[in-house]
């Protein structure tokens, strides 16, 4: 086979060719520039990978750098695969979000099962065990073939990797909006226990170490993923970018076994997953991070295609392979090791004092680059940011009340929007129970996945209202962590930390990127208030289609620690007679309201809900102290759908009713959705406790025997007076039927 | 080099629930004169030819690996292939 | 008494299995690597649920093959405890051991959720611990968990006493005859889809699963007893 010809380094000058693989004239410029001569084919492909949004933050790192990122818990915040924070007991939790949006919208089911193998790796590489997976999903409305069907593949691709590697899914949320038509959004969360002594970073250190490979072979799958996941998707299907790469479940159960024994070993200098930009940017950061260089001889990379050239080698984005550095001289024992899980490590190379990162292949050199130029000297831009009209205009209008003739049919209505309505369709394809330690599962407000041999546990959600986001970033990024947090409250757990997958259009727009600055605005300040610093996170940008961006959806996921298992706190009601509260004032408050958009034909305005932090952290505060006194039976955070909707799902599943008495205007005290609110069942017995513990708590009724839900006005008449059964039928009912659908 | 091809189906009396499942699909986008999917497996073999009698082992291979015979049936096809 | 938990290549479970005897039981438990060819210093077998080879050709299919599987295979024809939980009831059925073959579930779907699982005979090594009828909530977690057997085969186990569980309240994957958990002829071979080890603790919402470790202790302890 003849071998294909690269076109010269003068042909990349002068034909642009660098333009095909991302790069601007300016960022060639600047390559040209740092390597003192013209970059050749390869050499072009490592700069234009690296140097891509996926893998240099070039556009959002002014952004990210306004995160709190430090804290007494933290042990390790942004820079690695994951971030690490202390749980006590010598023990810390790893954690990081990542996106896979525009694999899975070509390829759902690939796209979303090597998102979750892809954030494994991360966890893992850090040398912590994988104890729990989280996903983050938006999609259009299920209303059409495409939609569903991306939804319907990703869930399953989601299933397909997660429960065959035998790592728990154990929570998730999921928002339908005709903003994510077409352009979903998959992000997936790994959560991975380690003891301190374990930690590992990515480090090619040590000059004459061997640089190893292990996992997977290496094919042509996923070229320039990192260049192509920061562009828009394109609506001609012929157009459609390099193949997604297909997951191997089985394989990556292999390579995270014999990983975890590996960091076990003394003989390991660093790991790193091959992820974006693969050996690429495994290489180049591991060189850089530990102030080395690498050589490596390409000729050593285990390949499963034929004839692949360099630069489809230091591109290929295949799955399930690791890079490590190994002392030199105990190359054998790692070949062992991985042996016995019918694996191969393979040295490729050796790290070297020069700091380049050099590449050798069929006996020459053919790439020869600083591995700082790669990993560290990217431009970083400071875009432009200008304030939307849309935001002014909606500012200047007055919160109104929705009307609504029928409360009852209202609520059932709410119960159907796929965004509210029960997820068991999806949560029961997810093996969420395996490695035995859910001790909450999918369905409630957080999960709690039990720390075995200690009496504590961790609790894990994922939020983001994107609503809330357009229509005012900075407001709705405070309240996607405070309704994270609130969460891991009702749940009986403390805020750890969080990790983030910012999910936005295209950042050359001014008015994308003033989105994208003022909700890590307020993400930060929440983080700061609510003491959870950022400690991983992804950014996904470019999402859109058609010129038409999805709504900037900053995806928080949480961590929490619950002190003692006996904490851990569900969202169902437990016993007739229990005393319902709602502590938290209720506003008039329906800009971006599930009510709104439903009323409304999908469109949202007007001002988001106001957040006070301040209420917030100290609202928080009290409600935890009293689950930790064992007080509270029940806790639920009122979200979407307002105080009705929470009230339904406390009771659903549970066989009993409520019987309630709200104040003020119905429907505002029905559906508003004021921030800050929770609704918690306490016994009679408690209930003078309680009341001194949560300051704010209003007693409205009771938790009945008979199964109906009913909700009376300040004079005692039934505003809604509905059978549960009925109620919990059409919310479980909505999106297996919407999947079934056809048209 | 030899190839030999297996196509394994689930046997007459087994209920297909993906054939099920796509026939459904299909009736729905007006294919209704489709009256039975049964979905199965392919498996291409790629074998060095050594003069054994490669019947024998094909099938033993198909009983003791590819397929289930207490719900599946096979059939296969031996090909001479050109050498690459 | 000493548990062997195979550890088939991409078998997750044995985890569990392995918690739920040494740690909940406080029974002596090892792992054993599937390329081992000898189990006689073990009393009991049990193969764990998971995707023993991702699940490759078929469920289990894979697994059969791995040298363990002999010994496995001697283990039971000895009379051991052997039981196969989940994707270790597909790896009894492909090799043999127990009636039957396993499809993909009726809804095409993975399903992972709490079932009602009716005791249908509790005059077994794996039942003993319980009553006859009652009825229990064991989760499932399966993809291809569709049991099949032809009529005659069907009528057999029904008639051999064969069926030891059935699922009571609705059929998740479309098993015939609603079948849930079998043992062999000998009855000293248990193959069941529900996890008894993911409802061996309170605090996992069920310990409906627990009495089928315990009935393999007593019945071995029983049996060693009249033998001392």
């Amino acid at each position: 086979m003849p071998t294909k010809l690269e076109p010269t380094a003068e042909q990349i000058r002068d034909e642009k060719i660098y333009a095909q693989m991302g790069m601007t004239t300016e960022e060639f410029e600047m390559a040209v520039k740092l390597l003192g001569r013209l970059p050749n084919y390869t050499e072009t492909g490592l700069f234009s990978s690296m140097w891509s949004e996926h893998c240099s933050y070039k556009s959002s790192k002014p952004v990210l750098r306004k995160f709190p990122t430090e804290g007494p818990q933290v042990l390790m915040g942004p820079g690695e695969g994951a971030g690490i924070v202390d749980i006590g007991d010598n023990q810390a939790v790893v954690f990081k979000m990542e996106s896979h949006n525009s694999p899975s919208a070509i390829e759902p089911y690939e796209g979303a099962a090597t998102g979750v193998g892809g954030v494994l790796r991360d966890v893992f590489s850090m040398g912590a065990q994988p104890i729990a997976a989280v996903n983050s999903l938006r999609f259009g409305e299920l209303d059409n073939d495409r939609d569903r069907y991306l939804f319907e593949e990703a869930v399953a691709g989601i299933a397909g990797y997660g429960n065959t590697i035998g790592i728990p899914t154990v929570a998730g949320e999921i928002q339908f909006d005709p903003s994510y038509a077409g352009k979903p959004l998959v992000n997936a969360m790994a959560i991975g226990l380690l003891n301190h002594e374990d930690i590992q970073r990515g480090l090619a250190a040590g000059v004459g170490n061997t640089v190893m490979y292990v996992g997977a072979k290496t094919g042509r799958d996923g070229i320039h993923g990192a260049t192509s996941s920061s562009e828009e998707i394109s609506d001609d299907p012929g157009k459609e970018r390099a193949p997604v790469q297909a997951g191997d479940p089985f394989t990556e159960k292999l390579l995270m076994d014999a990983c975890l024994e590996l960091v076990k070993s003394d003989a390991l200098i660093g790991i790193q997953d091959m992820g974006a930009a693969g050996l690429t940017s495994s290489s180049a950061e591991m060189a850089s991070k530990a102030g080395f260089g690498i050589e490596m001889n390409l000729d050593l990379v285990p390949q499963r295609d034929e004839d692949m050239t360099a630069y489809e080698m230091m591109l290929s984005e295949s799955q399930e392979r690791m890079l490590i550095v190994v002392q030199k001289g105990r190359e054998q024992e790692v070949i062992d090791l991985f042996a016995k899980y019918d694996l191969e490590a393979v040295s490729i190379g050796h790290v070297t004092e020069d700091k380049m990162l050099r590449l050798l292949h069929k006996g020459e050199v053919v790439a020869e680059v600083s591995a700082d130029a790669l990993a560290e000297d990217a431009p970083v831009y400071n875009k432009p940011s200008s304030e939307p009209a849309y935001f002014r205009q909606f500012q200047e209008m007055e919160q109104q009340e929705p009307e609504v003739d029928d409360y009852a049919e209202t609520l059932v209505s709410l119960l159907k929007q796929p965004t509210i309505a029960s997820k068991e369709w999806v949560y029961s394809q997810f093996d969420h129970q395996a490695r035995t330690n859910t001790v909450v599962a999918p369905g409630s407000d957080a999960a709690v996945v039990r720390v075995r041999g200690t009496e504590k546990g961790l609790a894990i959600t994922a939020d983001c209202n994107s609503r809330y986001i357009y229509l005012d970033p900075e407001t709705g990024g405070k309240i996607a962590v405070a309704e994270a947090a609130r969460n891991i409250v009702c749940s009986g757990g403390k805020p750890l930390a969080i990790t983030d997958c910012l999910n936005f259009g295209s950042p050359d727009n001014p008015e994308i990127f003033w989105q994208l600055e003022k909700s890590a605005d307020g993400i930060s300040a929440a983080c700061l208030a609510l003491d959870a610093p950022v400690i991983s996170g992804n950014v996904s940008l470019y999402n859109e289609r058609g010129g038409k961006p999805v709504y900037p959806t900053p995806t928080i996921g949480m961590v929490g620690l619950v002190e003692n298992l006996e904490h851990a706190t569900t969202q169902e009601a437990k016993a007739a007679g229990d005393f319902v509260y709602l502590i938290g004032e209720t506003k008039t408050e329906f800009g971006g309201s599930e009510l709104q958009k439903m009323l409304n034909g999908g469109k949202i305005s007007g001002k988001a809900p106001a957040i006070d932090l301040e209420v917030e952290a100290s609202r928080q505060e009290s409600v935890l102290s009293a689950i930790r006194q064992g007080i509270v039976q029940s806790a639920h955070d009122v979200a979407e759908g307002g105080v009705a909707v929470a009230l339904a799902e406390k009771v659903f599943g549970t066989g009993l009713g409520a019987d309630v008495q709200i104040e003020g205007s119905a429907v505002t005290a029905l559906f508003s959705e004021t921030q800050s609110r929770f609704i918690v069942t306490v016994k009679p017995e408690d209930a003078g406790r309680f009341e001194e513990l949560v300051a704010d708590a209003v007693k409205i009724g009771e938790v009945t025997q008979a199964e109906r839900l009913v909700i009376r006005d300040a004079d005692g008449s039934p505003l809604i007076d509905q059978d549960v059964p009925a109620l919990e039928s059409a919310w479980k009912g909505a999106i297996p039927c919407l999947v079934n659908s056809e048209g | 080099m030899k190839k030999a091809n297996v196509y394994v189906t689930l046997r007459e009396s087994v209920i297909d629930p993906q054939g099920t499942a796509a026939i459904n699909v299909l009736h729905a986008k007006g294919h209704d004169n489709v009256k039975d999917v049964r979905i199965g497996k392919y498996i291409e073999l790629t074998i060095e030819d050594t003069g054994q009698d490669l019947d024998t082992a094909v099938r033993e291979m198909c009983e003791k690996l590819f397929v289930n015979t207490n719900v599946e049936d096979y059939r296969y096809e031996v090909l001479e292939v050109e050498e690459a | 008494m000493k548990f062997a938990v195979i550890q088939f290549p991409g078998s997750s479970c044995d985890l569990d299995l392995y918690h739920a005897v040494k740690d909940v039981l406080g029974e002596e438990a090892e792992y054993v690597h599937h390329h081992e060819t000898d189990l006689s210093a073990y009393d009991a077998i049990l193969l764990p649920g998971g995707a023993s080879y991702g699940d490759a050709v078929r469920a289990g299919a894979l697994a059969r093959t791995t040298p363990v599987m002999d010994a496995v295979i001697r283990a039971a024809e000895a009379g051991k405890p052997v039981l196969g939980v989940g994707n270790g009831f597909q790896v009894l059925t492909e090799a043999g051991l127990l009636p039957g073959a396993f499809l993909k579930n009726r809804d095409q779907k993975f399903i992972c959720r709490t079932v009602k699982v009716q005791v249908v005979n509790n005059r077994t090594m794996f039942t003993s611990e319980y009553t006859e009828g009652e009825e229990l909530d064991i989760p499932v977690a399966h993809g291809e968990g569709n049991f099949y057997c032809d009529e005659e085969t069907y009528g057999q186990l029904k008639e051999n006493n064969q069926i030891v569980f059935v699922y009571a309240d609705g059929n998740p994957n479309g098993s015939v005859g609603d079948i849930a958990g079998l043992v062999s002829e000998k009855g000293n071979v248990l193959g069941m889809m529900p996890h008894p080890e993911r409802a061996a603790e309170s605090i996992l919402g069920s310990e409906d699963g627990l009495n089928v470790f315990k009935s393999i202790v007593k019945e071995w302890r029983e049996s060693h007893a009249n033998q001392a």
